[in-house]
C-alpha cells in the first residue's frame, strides 16, 4: 500500500478564490492510502517545496498529490522537489485545479466538488505509479535553421560563434528575406542593405555555417537532440560550385520578361538570373517556368557564353539528409494578399502600391534607381495618400485580426523620407490609431508631424477612385466630422503581414504547434517565448508574431542562447514514459508500427519457450524507448491491449476514470 | 418601455455588437449620403454604444440613410452601421403610433422605372 501524501495549492487567490482549498486538503485525509494532506500559499515557492520535502521524510511517503496548475507549469518543479526528498521523480502526480477547475467556475460549491474529485483522481492513479528511471540520448551537435532572413542569418551567425556548426535552409536562391528588400529601417533611418549585407557576408565566410539555399526541408524524423533532416535543394540548373556571379548570362538571356520578385514584381528581369547584386550565394538561377531552352530544348545561350560552364539543364532536384541536435524556426512573412479589399482600387490602378512595393520604388537598387516616381507615368507624385490598417484588426473576414506591429513605424518612416527628400510633396495619413510603443519610437512618429508636416487624419478611407487621371481618396476626417476626398498622385497602403504560408507544412513536419493565424506558438507567452513546446525547436522572428528587426535580432539571439545550451550537453535525459509491449500478447500484426509517428516500433523474431522442452519463434514489436515520445497512439491502436505506456498505463486510466465517476 | 428597454431593443434590432467598434470612421469615409446626414453613420454607432437615445432619436439622418450597405460591406469590425441605422428608425417609426407606410401598400405605388435597389430598401424601411 502507498503511503500518500496530498497538497494543495491555493495559487495566491487563483485557486483559492473559487476551490474551498481548506476543505479539499481536510476531507482528502479520509481516502485510502493518504497518509498526509495541508494547504500551502503558494506550493511552488521555497516555503512549499520545504514543505512537501519534510512531509516525505517524516511521513515515509511513497507517492505524492499536488493540487495546483497544468502538470505542463510545474510538474518538473514538484517532481525535482520529491527527487531531492529521496523520492523517486515518477510518484508525483499533479491535479490540475487551476487551469481545469477555478478558472473556469465561477460558483465556489461546486468547483470545491470538482476539485475533490480530481485530486480524488490523482490519488487513483498514484496508487498505482511505479519508479521509472530516465534514460540517455546522446545530442548530435548541430544545429539547423529554416529561413535565411534577418533572424534566421543572427541566429545562425550567433551559434557559429559558439563553435556549432549551423545549416541555413533557405526556400529562395538568396539568403537576406524581407530585410534586403527594405529600403531605410527605422527608428535610425540606416540603410537596410548597409547593415545586412555585412551580416549575410559573414554568413557565407563562416566556415561553420553551411548556407543551402534555394532548398526546402521535405522530412523530419527523430526528438530533440537527434533530428534526421531530409532536404530539397530543388534544381536551380547552375553549379553552384562553378558559377563565379559575373552575370554574363544575364546579359545574353534572350527570355527578359519574368517579373521580378525582388524588386516586387515592379519591372522585369531575365530567366537566368541573380536575385539581386549583393545575393548570397551570389550564384545565379534558372527560373524554370521561363527558360526557353527548358521549354522548348532550344537556345542554350546562357551555357554557351557562361566561361566557367556552370550552366546544367539536365539537373534535377536532389535531396541530402542531416542529423542535427536543434532546429530554429525563422520561416518570416510576406504581405497579405488584397484582392478583396477592391474599395483601395489596388487591382485597377498602378498608382496604389501597398509599402513593400513603395521600399522597392524608394531603393537606390529598386527598379526606378531610387528616384520616386509613380508606376504609371513615371511622374514625380505630388500628393501622397497613406492608408493604414490595410487588412490588419480586420475582423470582417478580409484581412487579419491582429495589428500588424509594424506599419505606423514604416508609413512614418516613408512619409518622413519623402518629405525629405521631395519637400515639395504633400504627404496625407490616414489612421486609426497611431501604434508606436519602443524606444524612440514615438519620438520618431512626432518628428514625421511636428519637423516634416506630415498631414495626419484620424479616419479611415472608404474609397479610392480614378477620376480624370487623379487617385480621389476618400475618407473620414474624424476629429473634424467631415468627409473629405484627396486628389492624390499616389496611394500606399499599409498592407497587412501574415506568416510565410510554407511554415504551416513544417509546423506540419516539427510537429509544432500553431495558431489560427499561422503564427507558431511559443512554449509560454512570457516565460519560454523562443521555445516551441516541441522539444528542441525554436522560434525566431515574425514566424513566432508580428514584430519588427530591432526586436526580431534580439529574439534570433535568444533563440541562439537556447540552441547553445542545449548543444553544449552531451547527453539528454529522455522520457521513461514510454510504450513496451506484452510479448506474450503481442501477435505481430504491426498495427502500432503503422501508427508510430515516431518510427519508435519495429518488429523482432524472438524464441519463446512453449514448455516441455518446446521452443517457438514468433514475431513480436520492439520499443526503441530513446525514440518514442510517449504518445499512446499505440496502446490504443493495439487490438490485443499488448501495448501499454509507462506512467500512464491502461490499469492507471481506467482507475482514474473510475474515480471520476464513483460518487 | 422605458429608456434602458428602448436602447436594448435598438441594440437587438440592429442584430450587431455596437461594442466591436474600434473607431475607424471607415463607415463615414465610404457613405454615399454624408453630406445629409446631420449625424453620421459612425456617431450612429457611438450614440448608441455610449447609450445617448435622445440624440439618436432627435437625428434625421436615419430617413438620409440610402439603405445600400456600403457601411457593412467595408466595415473592417462587421459592426453593421447601417443596421444601426435601420434599427434607429424602426424604433422611431413604432413610437409614432405606427403611421408609417404599409407594406402592403407599396406595391401598388410601384413605378416601373423605379430602381429595384430602392424597392428591397423601401421593403426593408417600411416591412417592420
Amino acid at each position: 500500500m502507498q503511503r500518500i501524501g496530498v497538497f494543495i495549492c491555493w495559487c495566491g487567490s487563483n485557486i483559492a478564490a473559487t476551490v474551498d482549498v481548506e476543505r479539499v486538503a481536510a476531507a482528502i485525509k479520509a481516502e485510502p492510502g493518504v497518509v498526509f494532506s495541508a494547504d500551502y500559499q503558494y506550493m511552488c515557492s521555497e516555503n512549499g517545496q520545504q514543505l512537501i520535502k519534510n512531509a516525505i521524510k517524516e511521513h515515509s511517503l511513497t507517492g505524492v498529490v499536488i493540487g495546483s496548475c497544468s502538470p505542463r507549469m510545474h510538474e518538473a518543479t514538484f517532481r525535482k522537489a520529491a527527487a531531492s526528498a529521496g523520492l523517486n521523480p515518477y510518484m508525483v502526480e499533479i491535479a490540475n485545479l487551476r487551469e481545469q477547475c477555478s478558472w473556469i467556475h465561477k460558483e465556489k460549491e461546486e468547483a470545491t466538488e470538482k476539485a475533490l474529485v480530481l485530486v480524488r483522481t490523482a490519488i487513483a492513479k498514484v496508487r498505482l505509479n511505479a519508479p521509472l528511471t530516465e534514460g540517455e540520448s546522446p545530442v548530435i551537435k548541430r544545429a539547423l535553421v529554416i529561413g535565411g532572413g534577418i533572424a534566421g542569418i543572427q541566429a545562425a551567425l550567433d551559434i557559429a560563434e559558439a563553435g556549432y556548426p549551423v545549416d541555413i535552409v533557405e526556400k529562395n536562391a538568396t539568403i537576406g528575406g524581407r530585410m534586403a528588400q527594405l529600403d531605410k529601417t527605422f527608428p535610425t533611418l540606416d540603410c537596410s542593405a548597409c547593415i545586412l549585407t555585412p551580416k549575410m557576408v559573414d554568413c557565407a565566410q563562416n566556415e561553420k555555417i553551411d548556407i543551402l539555399s534555394y532548398s526546402e526541408v521535405e522530412d523530419v524524423k527523430g526528438f530533440v537532440g537527434n533530428f534526421t533532416v531530409k532536404i530539397r535543394r530543388k534544381a536551380r540548373y547552375v553549379d553552384e560550385t562553378k558559377c563565379t556571379g559575373c552575370k554574363i548570362c544575364m546579359t545574353k538571356c534572350p527570355s527578359k520578361k519574368g517579373l521580378d520578385e525582388f524588386n516586387m514584381k515592379l519591372n522585369t528581369r531575365t530567366a537566368i538570373h541573380i536575385p539581386f547584386a549583393q545575393a548570397i550565394p551570389n550564384v545565379a538561377v534558372i527560373d524554370p517556368e521561363q527558360c526557353i531552352k527548358l521549354k522548348t530544348g532550344k537556345c542554350g545561350i546562357c551555357q554557351k557564353f557562361c566561361g566557367a560552364g556552370a550552366i546544367d539543364y539536365t539537373m534535377k532536384d536532389s535531396f541530402v539528409e542531416r542529423q542535427y541536435g536543434a532546429i530554429v524556426v525563422a520561416t518570416g512573412f510576406k504581405p497579405i494578399n488584397i484582392d478583396a479589399f477592391n474599395e483601395y482600387g489596388y487591382n485597377d490602378n498602378a498608382d496604389v502600391v501597398t509599402s513593400l512595393e513603395l521600399e522597392r520604388l524608394m531603393n537606390a537598387a529598386g527598379p526606378t534607381n531610387g528616384v520616386l516616381l509613380r508606376p504609371s507615368d513615371k511622374t514625380h507624385p505630388k500628393v501622397i495618400t497613406f492608408i493604414q490598417c490595410v487588412g490588419s484588426r480586420d475582423v470582417s473576414g478580409c484581412g487579419k485580426p491582429y495589428c500588424s506591429k509594424i506599419c505606423c513605424m514604416y508609413t512614418a518612416k516613408h512619409a518622413m523620407l519623402i518629405r525629405e527628400k521631395y519637400p515639395d510633396t504633400e504627404v496625407h495619413v490616414f489612421y486609426i490609431d497611431v501604434r508606436t510603443p519602443g524606444k524612440n519610437y514615438d519620438e520618431f512618429y512626432r518628428r514625421a508631424v511636428e519637423q516634416y508636416d506630415v498631414d495626419y487624419i484620424k479616419g479611415m478611407v472608404g474609397k479610392v477612385y480614378n477620376e480624370n487621371g487623379k487617385l480621389m481618396v476618400q475618407g473620414s476626417d474624424l476629429l473634424n466630422n467631415e468627409q473629405i476626398v484627396i486628389p492624390s498622385d499616389l496611394v500606399v497602403l499599409a498592407t497587412a503581414i501574415e506568416p510565410e504560408p510554407s511554415v504551416r507544412k513544417i509546423a506540419t513536419l516539427l510537429t509544432a504547434s500553431i495558431d489560427t493565424n499561422n503564427f507558431l506558438n511559443e512554449s509560454h507567452p512570457k516565460l519560454r517565448p523562443v521555445e516551441s513546446p516541441t522539444a528542441g525547436v525554436f522560434l525566431a522572428g515574425v514566424c513566432q508574431g508580428p514584430k519588427d528587426i530591432p526586436e526580431t535580432v534580439s529574439q534570433a539571439s535568444a533563440c541562439a542562447a537556447k540552441v547553445i545550451g542545449l548543444l553544449a550537453k552531451d547527453k539528454l535525459k529522455t522520457n521513461p514514459c514510454v510504450a513496451h509491449p506484452n510479448e506474450m500478447m503481442c501477435n505481430g500484426c504491426s498495427q502500432c508500427a503503422d501508427v508510430c509517428a515516431y518510427g519508435a516500433i519495429t518488429y523482432v523474431d524472438k524464441e519463446f519457450r512453449l514448455g516441455g522442452g518446446k521452443t517457438e519463434v514468433r514475431r513480436v514489436a520492439s520499443v526503441n524507448p530513446a525514440v518514442c515520445q510517449g504518445c499512446g497512439a499505440c496502446t490504443v491502436t493495439c487490438p490485443s491491449g499488448a501495448m501499454d505506456l509507462s506512467g500512464f498505463s491502461s490499469k492507471q486510466i481506467m482507475s482514474e476514470v473510475e474515480a471520476i465517476c464513483k460518487k | 418601455m422605458n429608456k434602458q428597454d428602448i436602447l436594448d431593443n435598438i441594440k437587438l434590432l440592429s442584430g450587431t455588437d455596437v461594442k466591436k467598434c474600434m473607431k475607424c470612421g471607415k463607415c463615414s469615409g465610404r457613405c454615399p449620403a454624408f453630406k445629409d446626414m446631420d449625424i453620421k453613420p459612425h456617431q450612429f454607432v457611438n450614440y448608441l454604444a455610449e447609450g445617448k437615445l435622445d440624440k439618436l432619436m432627435e437625428s434625421k439622418a436615419f430617413w438620409s440613410c440610402l439603405s445600400c450597405m456600403a457601411c457593412v460591406e467595408r466595415c473592417p469590425r462587421d459592426v453593421a452601421p447601417q443596421g444601426v441605422i435601420e434599427a434607429v428608425r424602426a424604433t422611431f417609426v413604432g413610437m409614432q403610433n405606427n403611421n408609417g407606410i404599409k407594406a402592403e401598400d407599396i406595391p401598388p405605388m410601384i413605378d416601373e422605372t423605379v430602381p429595384q435597389q430602392l424597392l428591397v430598401s423601401a421593403y426593408r424601411k417600411y416591412n417592420k
